[in-house]
């Protein structure tokens, strides 16, 4: 089968300093596939690659070129501008700028389609309030449903869980897997690598330069990602499940404080906080200075 | 009764205040862009580049218009590539690109002593002395400047957004830019004679500040900070025949007044929330 999108040989640098080198990559109608890397890794310059935002200093970038290639792209939330006055509805309707008609206001079935997919999202009730209002789930919801308003071929995504909670995370992983069987091709990048085990079929490691690429079971090996992210990987394997963690290295907050509890640790300190982590229930509670006061067993 | 219908008994007063409603509206629908690219220096700056462009024009007894358009034009154009092909910010990108234009007038205006005086309504305005010709000048203006908005409403609400992005979407950002960059030097010429250099950045981005306080909605935003602009216009002549002060100060100290309005009524709402919430 074609490939949507080939890499050969790509190099690219912002002026003198190389960013990615040597990349080559193919990505296969169908596909469902991770770039993950540490932060200056180039995920985001190779995303930018393939959305024509940015073209390579050395190498070829190689597109299915009948028909054209309908990409969709959903940026990193942080760069959004959030006070830009625009609700939910006009920027999902943004997605097809271009297909709509002349008119300023738009159209009745494009409406109609925009209503469809946040509905789909589960975020409908919310078109007409403001992005800033909306949490952080939500918002990546909303730049989802302009993405798939344009029904794109390939949905490049840029950190699609940064900023939300991890059932909001797990909630779009599983609409993107969703999209998957129904035939879109997806790209993404991620930080988080238990996500990606769990979720995504096939991952791409990059520092600077393709690691490795295949099944998360493939690679996600403790020698490919301490060289992925420079640093002492920890893969825990149990039964069909994959967790990652970077090894700590120098000392935890047991190392130095024994007992957190008796270490000299205000009262309000703990209760704000500590002990509710880690899920004891509070055994006592009085007042002090005004504030509720719990003490937990230690 | 009749006493309110005195001003409009002149010619100079119908002309000037239908071309201060047309200006102020014009202004107003394009400062929601300017407001929202953080470029409200552009005004400020645009204004002295056309400036430089008018005194070119008349050292080469050219139109005013041309002159001043075609200056205006490129540099508008150049700051835009300015911004998005270099790492300078927009505002030292205005800095550099209209202080340079200004300078050749004042440079020309030095060399060449003669037409000193002509260039007072440039910089200051002269509303009272617009003529048919030149009220039809900015109607025409306001007209095409319109026509383009409502054409590329959708392209610019998403170049404004997320220039890069919607690239990626498919709009043709490069087109979108260059025709943003004419109409805004468009709708500068159309404001240089009526406002005046100096007045004309308040005139874009006051109005468009004053809507964005007041609504969270691009469209709502867009036809607030016209009607605003408009309105202003025609109550600012209004006033200023009355209390017999320069057209373009009271129009513009009428938009400062509103928005201060505006900015009061929004803390007030603020502190009832709060309170509400406190209960």
């Amino acid at each position: 089968m074609k490939p949507l999108v080939e890499f050969q040989n790509v190099m690219f640098g912002y002026s003198a300093r190389p960013v990615l080198e040597d990349v080559s990559l193919h990505l296969h109608p169908g596909q469902f596939a991770a770039l993950v890397g540490p932060s200056g890794a180039g995920k985001t310059t190779l995303l930018k690659l393939i959305l024509r935002l940015l073209r390579p200093v050395r190498g070829q970038v190689y597109y299915r070129d009948t028909p054209p290639l309908r990409l969709a792209y959903v940026p990193q939330l942080e760069t959004v501008d959030w006070n830009f006055p625009v609700t939910t509805e006009e920027v999902v309707l943004m997605g097809i700028t271009q297909r709509s008609g002349r008119w300023p206001w738009p159209q009745k079935a494009d409406r109609h389609r925009a209503s469809a997919i946040l509905d789909q999202l589960e975020i409908a009730d919310l078109a007409h309030r403001h992005i800033r209002d909306l949490s952080g789930g939500q918002q990546q919801r909303v730049f989802l449903a302009r993405a798939l308003i344009a029904e794109p071929e390939l949905l490049v995504l840029d950190e699609p869980t940064n900023g939300v909670d991890m059932r909001s995370a797990e909630n779009i992983f599983h609409q993107l897997a969703h999209l998957n069987l129904n035939g879109m091709t997806i790209l993404l990048t991620t930080h988080d690598l238990n996500m990606a085990a769990a979720h995504i079929p096939w991952v791409v490691c990059l520092n600077q330069r393709i690691i490795a690429q295949g099944v998360p079971e493939a690679v996600f090996t403790e020698t490919i990602l301490s060289e992925t992210y420079r640093g002492e990987m920890l893969v825990i394997r149990q039964d069909s499940h994959i967790f990652v963690q970077q090894r700590p290295h120098g000392h935890t907050y047991r190392d130095l404080i024994a007992d957190p509890v008796a270490g000299g640790l205000p009262d309000h300190d703990v209760a704000d906080g500590m002990a509710a982590a880690d899920g004891v229930l509070p055994v006592e509670m009085k007042e002090k200075d005004g504030r509720a006061v719990h003490t937990f067993p230690v | 009764m009749d006493a309110l219908f005195t001003p409009f008994q002149f010619e100079f007063f119908r002309n000037g205040t239908m071309a201060a409603v047309l200006v102020g509206g014009l202004c107003g629908l394009i400062g929601v862009y300017i407001v929202l690219r953080s470029m409200s220096y552009i005004g400020h700056g645009l204004s002295h580049a056309v400036f430089g462009g008018a005194v070119v024009a008349f050292v080469m007894q050219q139109s005013f218009y041309v002159g001043a358009g075609l200056w205006g034009f490129v540099a508008a154009l150049l700051i835009n590539q300015t911004v998005r092909r270099t790492r300078i910010n927009a505002d030292a990108a205005i800095g550099v690109i209209t202080t340079a234009s200004f300078a050749v007038g004042v440079a020309l205006i030095s060399r060449y002593r003669r037409f000193t005086q002509s260039f007072d309504a440039a910089l200051f305005g002269n509303i009272l002395g617009v003529t048919r010709t030149d009220l039809l000048v900015i109607a025409c203006i306001t007209a095409i400047v319109l026509v383009v908005i409502l054409l590329l409403y959708k392209q610019l609400l998403f170049t404004t957004f997320d220039a890069e992005v919607a690239q990626v979407y498919g709009v043709p950002t490069n087109w979108v830019e260059t025709w943003f960059a004419l109409a805004l030097a468009a709708a500068i010429i159309a404001s240089i004679q009526i406002m005046g250099v100096t007045m004309i950045a308040a005139a874009l981005v006051v109005p468009a500040i004053t809507a964005r306080l007041l609504t969270d909605s691009f469209h709502r935003m867009i036809a607030l900070s016209t009607g605003l602009g408009a309105f202003t216009g025609l109550l600012g002549m209004y006033l200023s025949f009355y209390v017999d002060v320069s057209s373009g100060a009271t129009i513009v100290l009428l938009q400062a007044f509103l928005f201060c309005l505006a900015l009061a009524t929004l803390a007030r709402r603020r502190a009832g929330r709060l309170l509400q919430t406190d209960v």
